[in-house]
């Protein structure tokens, strides 16, 4: 079986928008935790690190798995790789 | 599938025919039960009104919840292979989602979760952010192409990928490894909820708790599995919600903690403040100081101290009775000289017990600080180890095979990414609301409990401190009549077990707690056992011993198995071995090393071999086994003799708990140096990692998808 260049397009934008979120996965939580002493300004109440990591990287974390599964069930449909309905 | 025999798997709510209506009877099914459910609290509440006592409000809860994991659990009793290993592939996204999160938060995350926010401040975030960051690489690395692959267990994957029975192997060891140590404490933890609930002895309540597991997973595996988790994420979601709002409300008069705890955290920060400072709290302090310094400088004397000692306290009895004392003073005093020891040996092993206290003799933890720390030294190992630790966390999580095998059984890789995203939602809603519990009972404890007279203590501390010393005790150190911080020794636990009292509600909500509490071990022992089963009878017995045995021969086994193991399981947790905690975070480390580099790298780079993945396995696993053993101070001890005390040469000064710091990259390394220095694999491997990569394509004509 040889890969079509349509397939091959498919597995490279599936490998960009991966690397794009975890970038985004990695500056959340390993960034903003280096630099927690310095980003202690008040965010309604919460020093800002201190809310990032109980609450606000985890919104991302949910953000970002329901974007990727949005973004990849559109994308087989566009190159023709989804699925029959099950 | 479709074709497969359904003969000896009974036809009820649990199976249907189209994809689309069974979503449907499932969503209705689940409505109703959580909407009975609710019902039930509500009557045993009305019950307890009306003089129904507590001990069998906890009996009721008790039979209520495992008789009905067991009703489902016989419900889904089944024999066919995929039933009994995925579940059928039929559970659609949103149920596989609840069911991963059941899973997913174990007791440790239900009971002990906001405890250790509570005594560790900012630090204990490392586990909120790596216990729900883990699911991102899941997502993004993982679930989609496990599921196109479509086996049963991990272990298959590393057998087909990388070909022969090597890696294979390694991939059973490093699954049993981890699991196996996972399940311990989670059997540990059914016993000690279930003799909350029921004053029964803890190691019946093992076996009690062990029944429970077993009606779930004994006769319908993933099948009955999935089902019960199900049911019980509904139990324990319910059951910490609702005493964290009525905590929220008590102090903010607005029912979503979540939003509002900020405010609640600055009244705290504050109060923090005002305690470091404060003349008694600094009083008690010293206390503890001086005592821990005394210890020590006796035990250092020995035995000449001993005889000093006992002079000391003679001559203290003498002159308060000269004085004539009140007569408790020298009651007292008396009982102290009674108590000295007899004999040198005796004095060193009691005295002992005293030098920790200089633990307590520090100031309070600021909740909200990053990083504390001496000097700039002290915060820099500090955040060093925050961030290896949150490193450890979220890369365990996306190699823990209990938890990847649930995304074999969707019905499709689009429901297999779908059900990620509900996964990570459904933990979401309790790992965010944990942080506001932890503060909500700070600022309890910090500004109602801290200042109160002795003689007026809430009925909760004192119910508490009968109840377990270890999680909670007040003892007036200074004799003021007051309250101290410092005077307060606080066990983690206690944070989500005595919320419902300390909110002031009625006891139906602590057993709900408790209820919660023991879904939540349940729900991941099953899980676990399930993957030790499979993985020994599944990859061990048929891919590698009889390949040619039967369907109904290979789930008997699995069966048979799964039974020899909970026993085992249970018999070791019987034992209580020490240090839990820190055998579930090594759980992860092993998981990180062994597992994350050769499935990423086996599906994203089709250059990784044989030999790649098999050596990189194990140099991950061993440097990761390798660096606990030598700088856990137990383990040392355990394994090569060597005193507690030695000093410990850590690398970086990372804790041996983040031992996968150095796993993770070394797996990596070697995979991709050992592959590119022997040969490619074949084309047919080739064709497997394009089949994987695709949700669907034209011309392939692989079939992975196991029967």
């Amino acid at each position: 079986m040889q890969l079509t260049a349509k397939h091959q397009e498919y597995w490279s934008r599936n490998l960009r928008i991966t690397g794009i979120l975890l970038f985004i996965w990695f500056v959340v939580t390993f960034v903003v935790g280096w630099y927690a002493r310095e980003l202690s300004f008040d965010f309604f109440g919460w020093p800002f690190a201190f809310w990032m990591g109980a609450q606000g990287a985890l919104v991302v974390y949910v953000v970002i798995i329901w974007y990727y599964a949005r973004y990849m069930n559109k994308l087989d449909r566009e190159y023709d790789v989804h699925e029959g309905d099950e | 599938m479709a074709g497969a025999p359904q003969s000896k798997t009974p036809t009820n709510v649990f199976s249907a025919g189209s994809q689309k209506s069974f979503n449907t009877q499932l969503k209705k099914v689940y409505t109703w039960y959580t909407g009975g459910f609710i019902f039930f609290i509500i009557a045993l509440a009305i019950l307890e009104q009306f003089g129904l006592p507590r001990n069998w409000i906890g009996y009721i809860f008790l039979i209520a919840t495992v008789g009905l994991y067991a009703g489902i659990g016989i419900m889904s009793r089944t024999s066919d292979a995929a039933e009994y290993y995925v579940a059928g592939r039929r559970v659609p996204a949103l149920f596989n989602g609840m069911a991963t999160g059941a899973d997913w938060m174990s007791a440790a995350s239900f009971i002990g979760m906001a405890g250790t926010l509570y005594l560790t401040g900012y630090g204990g975030l490392a586990f909120i952010l790596g216990w729900t960051g883990g699911y991102v690489l899941v997502a993004l690395f993982l679930a989609p192409y496990l599921r196109k692959f479509g086996q049963f267990t991990i272990p298959d994957f590393l057998g087909a990928r990388y070909g022969g029975n090597i890696p294979r192997f390694v991939g059973i060891v490093a699954a049993i490894l981890c699991s196996f140590t996972y399940v311990v404490a989670q059997i540990y933890g059914v016993g000690l909820i279930t003799t909350r609930l029921t004053g029964v002895p803890f190691e019946l309540g093992i076996f009690l708790g062990l029944g429970g597991i077993l009606v779930c997973s004994f006769l319908g595996g993933m099948r009955a599995v999935t089902w019960t988790q199900v049911a019980q994420y509904i139990i324990l979601i319910i059951a910490y919600m609702i005493p964290v709002v009525w905590l929220s409300i008590k102090h903010t008069g607005i029912p979503v903690p979540q939003l509002v705890y900020g405010k609640v955290l600055e009244k705290v920060s504050a109060r923090e403040q005002q305690l470091i400072n404060d003349p008694k709290e600094k009083e008690v302090r010293d206390i503890f100081k001086k005592r821990s310094d005394d210890a020590k400088a006796r035990i250092a004397a020995l035995p000449g101290s001993l005889d000093a000692e006992k002079a000391r306290l003679t001559k203290e009895v003498e002159d308060l009775k000269a004085a004539s004392a009140p007569e408790d003073r020298v009651r007292a005093a008396q009982s102290a000289l009674d108590k000295v020891p007899k004999s040198a040996d005796e004095a060193k092993a009691a005295w002992t017990k005293d030098v920790p206290l200089a633990a307590r003799s520090g100031p309070p933890l600021r909740h909200a600080e990053a990083f504390p720390g001496k000097d700039e030294k002290a915060r820099d190992v500090s955040r060093r180890n925050f961030l290896a630790l949150v490193f450890c966390l979220m890369v365990g999580t996306a190699a823990l095979p209990h938890i990847l095998m649930r995304y074999y059984t969707t019905p499709s890789v689009k429901e297999a990414r779908d059900s990620v995203f509900w996964s990570l939602f459904f933990i979401f809603l309790l790992y965010f609301t944990a942080p506001a519990l932890a503060v909500l009972v700070k600022f309890d404890v910090y500004t109602l409990l801290v200042g109160t007279e002795f003689a007026k203590l809430p009925q909760w501390v004192a119910s508490w401190q009968r109840v377990d010393p270890s999680l909670l005790s007040i003892i007036d150190v200074n004799r003021d009549g007051i309250v101290q911080l410092a005077e307060i020794a606080i066990g983690g636990d206690i944070v989500v077990l005595a919320t419902p009292e300390i909110g002031g509600l009625p006891y139906v909500v602590s057993g709900l707690v408790a209820a919660g509490g023991l879904a939540a071990a349940l729900s991941t022992a099953d899980g676990l056992l399930l993957t030790i089963a499979n993985a020994l009878s599944h990859d061990l017995y048929y891919k590698m011993l009889d390949p040619n045995a039967s369907t109904a021969r290979r789930v008997t086994i699995s069966k048979v198995l799964l039974l020899v193991v909970a026993l085992v399981a249970a018999y070791t947790a019987a034992q209580k071995p020490a240090d839990i905690l820190f055998l579930v975070s090594a759980a992860f480390s092993f998981a990180a090393a062994a597992f994350f580099p050769a499935l990423t790298l086996g599906i994203f780079w089709k250059r990784a071999n044989k030999w790649g993945a098999t050596l990189g396995m194990i140099s991950g696993l061993g440097i990761t086994f390798w660096y606990m053993i030598t700088t856990q101070v137990w383990m040392r001890e355990v394994i090569f003799g060597t005193p507690r005390s030695a000093p410990v040469s850590l690398w970086w000064d990372i804790q041996p708990i983040s031992a996968a710091t150095f796993g993770v990259p070394l797996g990596f390394l070697v995979i991709i140096v050992v592959s590119l220095l022997t040969p490619s694999p074949d084309r047919q491997t080739q064709e497997l990692v394009e089949h994987v990569r695709y949700p669907n394509l034209a011309g392939d004509t692989l079939r992975t998808e196991g029967t």
